[in-house]
Parts: C-alpha cells; sequence; structure tokens
C-alpha cells in the first residue's frame, strides 16, 4: 500500500508522523519526497548506499546551424526559448521537457541533452533498521521538483509491501504529484485556524484525485481549535484517525533529531485503521 | 521603496505569525502574501476582500471532437500521459501545447487557463495582496510575481516605504519568485535540525540573488544547545541575526482569536518583537515608527 502523508501547511508534523508510522512497522520503505527541503534523514541517520543522479531532457540547440528563424521560440509556450543575436537561446529553469521545440524547428538545429536536477539516495537506517530510506533532494536553485518526485515513485512504483511517502507541503503541483495514485493519503494538521483553512484546500486535492484520505491533528489539547478540525473533517465525511497531543517534551525530541516512543500507540491504531480498511477492501 | 521577504525554508516555524506581528509594528506599508497555495495572513490580520481578480496563467488543450480523426498522434507525442485520441488529462496536462501545433488535422486549440484569483483586501494593519491558486494548478510562481507586481504599484501610488511579504515554504519556484529582487530576505527558523539544515540550502538559494539575509530565530528557548549552534553557523556564514523569539504559547493563543502576538500580553514576546523590527528597519533604512511630521507632511504634500 502506497500511503503518502501531506498536509497543505508545512511544518504540520508530516515528517513527524511518516517516522512515527516507519517506527511502529515491521518492514516498510519511507519515501522522502520533500525534494525541496528533505528531513527524514536527520532522524534516520541513514547509511546511503546508493545514489543515483535525475537527470530530465533539455534541448541543445546547435547555434551555428540555428538561423533565428524563431518557430523553436514560437512553439514553447513557457518561454524558454528566446531569439537573440539572431539565434535561439535557451533558458533552462524554465523548459518542461516537453520536446515541442525539436518538433517545431525544420532545420534539424535542436537535439536533446539531459540536465541534473537532483539525486535519489537509498539506504539503510541504523535508528530503524525495520526502515528502508529514500531520499530525493533537489539541487538548490532548481525551480520544479516536480520530476524529481515523479522519478521517486516511478522508483518505489515496483516494490512490494508498504510504501510511506512524506510529501512536499502546500497544494500547487509538487505537492499534487506527490500524492497522485497514493492508495491512501495522511493530511496531517495542527488544531488553528492556519492549519484549518489549508487543510481544507488539501482536502479539495484529494477530492479531486479521488484519494480515500484521513485526517491527523497534531499538537492536539483538545480544545476549540480541535472541535473546529473535527467538524470540517465531519462535513467532508473524511476520519480523523489519531490525536496527537501537543507536548513540549515531544517538541524538544524532535528538534535534536530523534524519533521518542512516547506516541507509538498512536502510530499503531493508526496502522490498525489502515489494516481494517485494506481487508474490507480486499 | 524597500521590499522585505519573509521565508523559512522548513514550513511552519513561523513566517505568517512573525509577517503579522511586524506588520503590526511597521508604520507605513503594504502587505502581500506570496503563499499562493495556502495563504493564511488574511486569517490573522481581520481582512475583509475589497476587489477580487481573476488570475490566467498557462495554457490549457481543447480538442474538437468534430474534427479530431482519432489518428492518435497527439497521445504518441505527449510526454505527460496527458492525451488520448483528443481527450486531455488536464491532471497531467503541462500546457505545453505539443499536441495542439502537431495535430494533423488542426483539431486541437490552446486557450488561457484560469489559474486562480488576487484580491485587494483592507486589514488592521493596511492594503493587503493576497491570491487563491487555483486547484492543482501548476503557474504558482506566476502568481506570486503577480501579487508583488501589484502591491509595488499601490506601494508607488501611495509613497509607502515597505512592502512587507510572506513568503512561501520551500526554495522552489515560488519562493524564487518570491525572493528575486527583493530588498531582505528575512528567515525565520527554529532551532531543530530540520529548520536549521533547511536554512542551509535556503541561503544557498538566496546568495544566487546576491540579496541580503538576516535570521529571526524563533522559539529560541526551545532546545539552547541548537540555538547557539544556530548563532555560530550565522556568524561563520556572516548572516546577522536580527532578533530570537522565546517559546511562547501566546503565539498560538493569538492565533486562535486571529490576532497578532502584539496584542497579547506577553511582555517578553512583545519586548523580543519589537527589538527585531529595530534591527530589520534599520538595515533596510526605513523609519522604526509613524512620526508626526511625516505623517503632516504625507497629509499636506499636495504633490503626493
Amino acid at each position: 500500500m502506497l500511503i503518502s502523508i501531506a498536509s497543505g501547511k508545512g511544518g504540520t508534523g508530516k515528517t513527524t508522523l511518516a517516522l512515527l508510522l516507519a517506527a511502529a512497522h515491521s518492514d516498510i520503505t519511507l519515501v522522502d519526497s520533500d525534494v525541496e527541503e528533505p528531513n527524514c534523514h536527520l532522524f534516520l541517520k541513514p547509511q546511503w548506499l546508493e545514489e543515483e543522479e535525475i537527470k530530465v531532457i533539455v534541448p541543445y540547440i546547435n547555434t551555428d546551424l540555428c538561423n533565428g528563424c524563431g518557430a523553436c521560440s514560437a512553439a514553447c509556450l513557457f518561454n524558454a526559448i528566446a531569439i537573440s543575436g539572431g539565434k535561439a537561446l535557451l533558458f533552462d529553469e524554465l523548459c518542461h521537457s516537453c520536446g515541442g521545440c525539436l518538433l517545431a524547428c525544420q532545420h534539424g538545429v535542436i537535439s536533446e541533452d539531459k540536465k541534473t536536477i537532483g539525486t535519489i539516495m537509498t539506504g539503510t537506517s541504523p535508528i530503524l533498521p525495520n526502515t528502508c530510506p529514500i531520499k530525493g533532494t533537489l539541487h538548490v536553485g532548481t525551480p520544479s521538483g516536480v520530476p524529481l518526485i515523479k522519478a521517486l515513485k516511478e522508483k518505489v512504483s515496483h516494490l512490494k509491501g508498504d510504501i510511506l511517502l512524506d510529501c512536499p507541503p502546500g497544494t500547487s503541483c509538487s505537492m499534487v504529484t506527490g500524492i497522485k495514485n497514493s492508495d491512501f493519503c495522511i493530511l496531517v494538521t495542527e488544531p488553528t485556524p492556519f492549519g484549518k483553512h489549508d487543510l481544507e484546500l488539501a482536502m479539495n486535492i484529494t477530492h479531486l484525485l479521488q484519494i480515500p484520505t484521513g485526517v491527523v491533528i497534531n499538537k492536539s489539547d483538545e480544545g476549540t481549535g480541535d472541535k473546529s478540525i473535527e467538524m470540517l473533517c465531519q462535513s467532508h465525511n473524511l476520519p480523523v484517525l489519531a490525536k496527537i497531543p501537543h507536548s513540549l517534551s515531544f517538541a524538544k525530541q524532535y528538534a535534536s533529531g530523534i524519533i521518542p516512543d512516547d506516541f507509538k500507540p498512536i502510530a499503531t491504531s493508526i496502522w490498525e485503521q489502515l489494516e481494517a480498511r485494506r481487508r474490507k477492501e480486499a | 521603496m524597500k521590499e522585505l521577504v519573509i521565508v523559512s525554508g522548513k514550513g511552519g516555524t513561523g513566517k505568517t505569525s512573525v509577517s503579522a506581528a511586524l506588520a503590526f509594528l511597521a508604520p507605513q506599508k503594504i502587505m502581500v502574501d506570496c503563499d499562493v497555495d495556502a495563504a493564511n495572513f488574511h486569517l490573522i490580520s481581520d481582512a475583509v476582500i475589497k476587489k477580487t481578480h481573476g488570475f490566467k496563467a498557462g495554457f490549457e488543450p481543447h480538442s474538437n471532437e468534430e474534427i479530431c480523426n482519432n489518428c492518435g498522434k497527439c497521445t504518441t507525442l505527449c510526454r505527460f500521459g496527458a492525451i488520448n485520441a483528443g481527450i486531455v488529462t488536464s491532471l497531467n496536462c503541462e500546457g505545453c501545447g505539443v499536441c495542439a501545433f502537431n495535430c494533423p488535422e488542426h483539431a486541437i486549440t490552446m486557450q488561457e487557463k484560469e489559474a486562480g484569483q488576487w484580491f485587494v483586501s483592507d486589514t488592521s494593519f493596511g492594503q493587503l495582496i493576497h491570491a487563491e491558486l487555483g486547484l492543482s494548478i501548476e503557474n504558482s510562481g506566476k502568481l506570486v510575481s503577480k501579487v508583488r507586481q501589484e502591491a509595488k504599484k499601490i506601494a508607488s501610488n501611495n509613497s509607502l516605504p515597505l512592502i512587507l511579504t510572506d513568503g512561501p515554504p520551500g526554495i522552489g519556484c515560488p519562493a524564487i519568485a518570491a525572493l528575486s529582487g527583493a530588498s531582505l530576505a528575512l528567515a525565520v527558523v527554529e532551532p531543530s535540525l530540520s529548520s536549521m539544515h533547511d536554512l542551509e540550502r535556503l541561503a544557498e538559494l538566496v546568495s544566487h540573488f546576491n540579496l541580503p539575509i538576516m535570521v529571526c530565530i524563533n522559539k529560541s528557548t526551545l532546545h539552547k544547545e541548537n540555538t547557539k549552534e544556530l548563532i555560530d553557523w550565522c556568524n561563520s556564514k556572516a548572516i546577522p541575526i536580527a532578533g530570537q523569539l522565546p517559546y511562547s504559547d501566546a503565539f498560538r493563543t493569538a492565533l486562535q482569536s486571529g490576532k497578532t502576538v502584539m496584542e497579547t500580553d506577553d511582555e517578553d514576546v512583545k519586548e523580543q518583537m519589537k527589538k527585531l523590527w529595530k534591527n530589520i528597519a534599520k538595515k533596510l533604512d526605513i523609519p522604526e515608527r509613524k512620526s508626526g511630521l511625516t505623517f503632516f507632511q504625507g497629509k499636506l504634500n499636495p504633490f503626493r
């Protein structure tokens, strides 16, 4: 089962929950797909066994042959090619690797080249020996992590067993790419107006993608904030899978890069609920 | 006109709470919420939307069933698995136009896409420009640029010395779009390994732009050893620490009632926040508080 963990608002506890769930499982792959700012490794302290560069296709313009006709530039809806000094000039950070310029050029000037946008690392963790950590890291300055997230998902697509996907925050393309095609999505929120507002945006996305969804309330204080999240979940017909209590000692341990045992029963109960779901579906 | 952009790398470190407190303190400014796919600033500033504008960006294919002869060329050429014999799966489509430009029957046209909305709102602290990205839409960077552009117009028309921008998390296209060409980046960082790790990547990005950066350590009392390590790291990179805010429940309680931390009775936090603002104002070389003189000059100046 591929379980994505997303949130809308950042810093609600996606990575925390991913680690808690991994620690309570006997054999699991944990994919850090928050490629702009991956953090799972800070807790898992993995030994990386394998590193792979992820490349995207970009056009290569042979300027010696280019006559500056502008067909490629006109075909590029991302404005990644301009004509300057009678030659086509590429701005590769805007390129979406669609191949449109290649098809548009009538003079055989454009061929395909590759550009590295980040890396994928696979390893083992001495902290959680039952967990196989996989991390995507986007090169700083690369605007879009989407192709890297796609590559991560492609890499684990053939794996059997349970896979946890720690997704990027927000509700835009990188988050959508992260949760797309997952069997279940857990949205982590906090009982504040910010948490609630962004949770609703994220719920709309999982609804749009038709992904079964459950909610975890982190930093819960059983107060009015909790109530208002619960009401939101009820109105969207989504279950609250668990509440992780607000705890200063937990926050301190998190700050030092430690996965505390305190909330293991909570993680176990989430797995039981997911297991029950799986049995019901089977 | 100066543009202060509040960023963090890691999400949830307190960007919006700090932005709102600074908005409370800064005398003349316009505010921008650049976290367009999960905007929150309006929730803490009693925002009332005055104007709503549609935002179009990018393109999407529309195919004419009557002309399409199901030749399948679009399906073969599309690298995103987004079109099958003229039927578009818009969630996969990146809007490149390869299907339309290469359709032998000219059955597909590219049309501009509704990508969201942006708003001009009145808040307790002045005007706010914010936005809402359409569901599952790419172009967040373009919408960020749009709200910044609009804020600049209003700031220059009203001779406002400061644009105060609540930025997005991460270091990808929205963060890049929010930071490029700004006057100062303020990174709100907490003393956790995650946040410190993410700051390193953010600082690298900011240095690409040759942008000055300052750090605000939030929840500085949560983990004293990490706070010290963070200060040492900033010193080693010659990044000034603009302020340190102690861990306080006041942030949470203020937020629950839609207020800034400056409207609570946590004197310690308020004092530290004032220091933070003072350091930023000094760095930006803008007035720290409203002077009576500028106020009158503004009112009386016939050319304003």
